[in-house]
């Protein structure tokens, strides 16, 4: 109970009272009854944000979920107490937790696309969380709520538009609908779990937003889960660092960016692409223990550089920091190397050959045209990141050069060679040649496939015998840092950070000139995506690869890129080296997407 | 948005209908075309050439097959269907009782089976993993295993000989008499028609339901507060029977050619009965016209299905508008 005593002596008993309050939270694997966060302790004032940090499977959702006194399918809580403005919420009868769940406390969900009811009008949904409640009184009051916080979320009040459907809405649009149920019956804490996650950077901008001025507003104490710490650098006012299902570090915002006293926390901070500063992102090998492998000392040992014995023998109690800072590790203020796998500095502008030049590309789906008029070049060892948010064309190009998209016109040259539109009209040189790397290496793995017959694959397109592409199998295998012994391994049985290294041993395998990146990195954490990054680059300066790197990760394109194109409804806005489109952009479209990107430097200013 | 589910609405009828004229040229094509002489059939092996050839020009049979085929048509559009070759009654007299006969029995299965399997599906798939849910899936995969005719042997030894006898074994509903004047005698009929496909559509309705239930939409109502009620009746159910639609009319279809099977085991007067009895006879008329009317069940019940799939799913409705 020693973390209870220090968070009463950090913050007085009396503030939280109106505010929530987590003290010593454990869920468990109901089968097995292995933990899946232990030993949370939290605290949020009223009117304050808490960003709860950390990477996927951290449990950062089950800590979130529980405060509603929810736990999902297979999941149970052991033991803990929540206060919601001073009521304990899981020890209440069924009946009660109903009443408190959106009245005292509500949730706003990652994805607010599958999250409102395809079956019903938006009205409908946001009436009847004011129903059940009893919110007001009469149906009258009920709708003037509604109205009133279509207002406050900037959305059309008009009753035509409550008739709507939620498919029939922006992603945008249908996360302030998400937000205005949240805050209708003026909750006292609510709890927003990734709400931005998906959105483009602008309505990521309104939407947090509205979320600032909606809890300062109303008083309400938020806990804010995200893996994007300069989200948290935005908007939050404290934060916790989850690894492992427990709480690593937690203090203010400042403290924690600018004086990160947990390894893990300084190795996150380390590997998060800032869109404010030319940044080389360090990754880190390995990955947390799941419920039911974690060591009896400290989860984060086996990664950790300063880890001695002692780490290893029982779980590091939370030692203070200053006023508003503590973290959970004996090793505070000793600094390791951090710096476990270093980025390698951009290359100065390459002036090397043309090796794809793209010209006047258009391009469309079904007769509509999404892509205008495009050129870019690609020089030989370079790194051109594609950038721009949804539906800009930015995946349509580079479909057209993958040979992927069929319907383009315009020529896309390869050594000054036209290439014909789809890869299966292409001779078999120019598809090794240009190598396509997918966004989502669970998709992209054929499941029935080992590791090395996925990789081996292009060698038979090719032409080359199963037994002579082994030693290349194993080659690129090495080239990725990966085992050897990998190659007899099967998708499910690596990591998401895995699979996409054996995805881009796929695309090495023939030797390509080309390698087109799309997103390859979104469906990772950041550490996984600092360590990918890495590998990108060390390959680009290792064979002399050009690269085509699509993203709408802004920050990350100052990280590995050292041209960039800006692309927006279509069209190439800006293009130029990265470091001047990103420091000094010239196009108000540009202005308008560096500013609205979020930004750890930025905001510690 | 009215006017354009009405046209999609024209729009399916209207495939349905080009539907039901393929199947025809196919009822007709392995019937009446296909090389076995309905006059020989009739009249049996000893006929004497005259006596076949004069029964042929009687019936037609005689005349190039696209004439026989556009006479039959255009008799079914208007609704003369011909004489019945075993009972020489014209085949609208003969088969219009036993149809209605038999689709009084189809809707009665039908009106018990759907609500019974969706309270089944969605109560099973509520309490997942629990002993309702266990014992109900293994209950209907037992029952999903056996023939009709094994469940309604079973169900006449149960009911009206071995064990108790408080239900007829057989229909005696006397044709053209209204179905419903003899209740005692539809009892085990319906019973083994609902077995058949309660099983089916439940299992369907389960798994739809288990899928909502775990969907994110489901997560968030609770979290909103909405008792288990309303997050099943208003959440969840909308969700769950678009997809049951479709396993519904295809069970409700594949019914209306089980009912032969049934309808012979409980001497039950219906399109049944009185296919297996065409068949016997060459009937040629009545078999061609029961086919089309089995097709017909086909078309309309997946049309009714699609329609009512669309008007269930905000989202494939306001895509037609």
């Amino acid at each position: 109970m020693a973390c209870r005593e220090c968070l009463q002596v950090l913050i007085g008993v009396e503030k939280v009272n109106s505010g929530l309050r987590i003290i010593n939270l454990r869920l468990n694997v109901a089968a097995t009854g292995n933990d899946i966060v232990d030993e949370v302790n939290l605290t949020i004032e009223k009117g304050r944000v808490l960003g709860l940090v950390g990477e996927s499977g951290s449990g950062k959702t089950t800590v979130g979920l529980a405060v509603l006194s929810h736990a999902r399918r297979g999941v149970e809580i052991a033991h803990g107490e929540i206060y919601c403005a001073g009521t304990e919420v899981l020890g209440l009868d069924a009946d009660a937790k109903r009443r408190i769940r959106g009245e005292l406390v509500s949730y706003v969900p990652q994805d607010p696309a599958s999250s409102l009811n395809p079956a019903l009008r938006i009205g409908v949904q946001l009436m009847e969380v004011l129903e059940v409640h009893d919110f007001g009184g009469s149906s009258e009051a009920r709708k003037a709520r509604i109205k009133e916080m279509m207002a406050e979320v900037l959305l059309p009040t008009d009753d035509q538009y409550l008739e709507r459907y939620p498919h029939q809405l922006s992603g945008g649009q249908q996360q302030r609908v998400g937000l205005a149920m949240a805050f209708a019956c003026r909750p006292s804490v609510i709890v927003l779990d990734e709400p931005t996650t998906g959105l483009d950077v602008s309505t990521q901008e309104h939407v947090l937003k509205t979320i600032r001025q909606l809890t300062r507003d109303h008083g309400v104490a938020a806990l804010y889960i995200t893996h994007d710490l300069a989200v948290v650098a935005d908007l939050a006012d404290d934060v916790a660092v989850m690894y492992a299902g427990r709480v690593v570090e937690q203090g203010e915002v400042a403290e924690i960016f600018g004086n990160p006293a947990h390894p893990y926390t300084r190795h996150l901070v380390a590997a998060a692409p800032d869109i404010a500063g030319k940044k080389q992102i360090v990754g880190l090998s390995g990955r947390a223990p799941s419920p039911g492998k974690r060591p009896t000392g400290c989860s984060f040992a086996p990664r950790c550089e300063l880890a001695a014995d002692e780490c290893r023998e029982a779980f590091p109690p939370n030692v203070r920091i200053s006023d508003a800072h503590s973290a959970a590790c004996i090793k505070i203020g000793k600094r390791g190397e951090t710096a476990t796998q270093t980025s390698p500095t951009i290359q100065s502008v390459s002036q090397g050959d043309v090796i794809i030049e793209v010209r006047n590309v258009s391009a469309g789906y079904s007769g509509t045209t999404v892509v205008h008029d495009v050129s870019l070049t690609l020089r030989k060892g370079e790194c051109l990141a594609l950038v721009g948010e949804s539906g800009s064309g930015k995946t349509t190009v580079s479909r057209a050069i993958g040979g992927l998209h069929r319907e383009w016109t315009g020529s896309i040259l390869l050594n000054g060679v036209p290439l014909r539109s789809a890869a299966r009209q292409r001779s078999v040189e120019d598809r090794l040649g240009i190598q396509y790397v997918f966004q989502n290496p669970y998709g992209s793995l054929n499941p029935r496939r080992t590791v090395g017959d996925s990789i081996a694959r292009p060698l038979l397109i090719a032409g080359i015998s199963k037994s002579a592409s082994r030693s290349q199998v194993l080659d690129v295998l090495d080239k990725v840092n990966l085992p050897n012994s990998y190659a007899n391994k099967f998708p499910d049985q690596l990591s998401g950070g895995e699979r996409q290294r054996v995805a881009i041993a796929r695309a090495l395998v023939s030797n390509p000139q080309v390698l087109v990146c799309d997103e390859v990195t979104s469906a990772l954490d950041v550490l996984v995506q600092a360590a990918i990054v890495d590998l990108l680059g060390n390959l680009r300066k290792d064979l002399g690869l050009s690269m085509l790197f699509v993203t709408h990760n802004l920050p990350l394109v100052r990280s590995i890129a050292d041209h960039v194109a800006v692309m927006s409804e279509g069209r190439i806005v800006e293009v130029g080296p990265s470091e001047s489109v990103i420091g000094d952009p010239q196009q108000q479209y540009t202005r308008n997407l560096i500013t609205a990107t979020p930004s750890i430097e930025r905001s510690l200013l | 948005m009215k006017t354009s589910i009405l046209k999609f609405i024209v729009k399916r009828i209207l495939l349905g209908v080009m539907t039901l004229f393929i199947v025809s040229l196919l009822i007709f094509a392995v019937t009446q075309a296909l090389p076995s002489d309905p006059a020989e059939a009739i009249l049996g092996r000893e006929a004497t050439p005259e006596a076949l050839a004069a029964l042929r020009a009687e019936y037609g049979l005689d005349k190039p097959l696209v004439s026989q085929y556009t006479h039959w048509l255009g008799g079914v559009i208007t609704g003369d269907l011909g004489t019945s070759y075993a009972t020489m009654t014209p085949v609208s007299e003969y088969i219009s009782p036993r149809v209605s006969a038999s689709f009084f029995l189809l809707l009665i299965a039908a009106l018990g089976s759907i609500p019974l399997s969706i309270v089944i599906g969605a109560n099973a798939a509520l309490r997942r993993d629990g002993k309702f849910d266990t014992s109900s899936s293994l209950i209907s995969l037992i029952l999903a295993a056996m023939p009709e005719f094994v469940v309604g042997t079973i169900l006449t030894v149960i009911f009206s000989t071995t064990i108790w006898q408080v239900l007829p074994a057989v229909t005696y509903l006397e044709v053209g008499a209204p179905p419903w004047s003899d209740i005692k005698g539809l009892a085990l009929p319906v019973l083994t028609l609902l077995i058949a496909v309660t099983p089916y559509v439940s299992r369907v309705m389960r798994a739809a339901m288990v899928e909502v239930l775990e969907s994110d939409y489901v997560e968030m109502a609770r979290l909103k507060g909405m008792n288990e009620r309303t997050v099943l009746w208003r959440h969840a159910m909308p969700n769950a029977v678009g997809p049951a639609f479709q396993v519904i009319a295809l069970n409700l279809a594949y019914l209306a050619g089980g009912v032969i099977i049934v309808e012979r085991l409980y001497n039950f007067p219906g399109i049944g009965s009185a296919l297996a009895d065409a068949v016997r006879s060459r009937d040629l008329p009545v078999i061609q016209y029961l086919a089309l009317i089995i097709a017909g069940v086909y078309v309309i019940t997946n049309l009714l299905a699609d329609i009512g799939t669309v008007l269930v799913t905000p989202r494939l409705r306001t895509r037609l508008s």
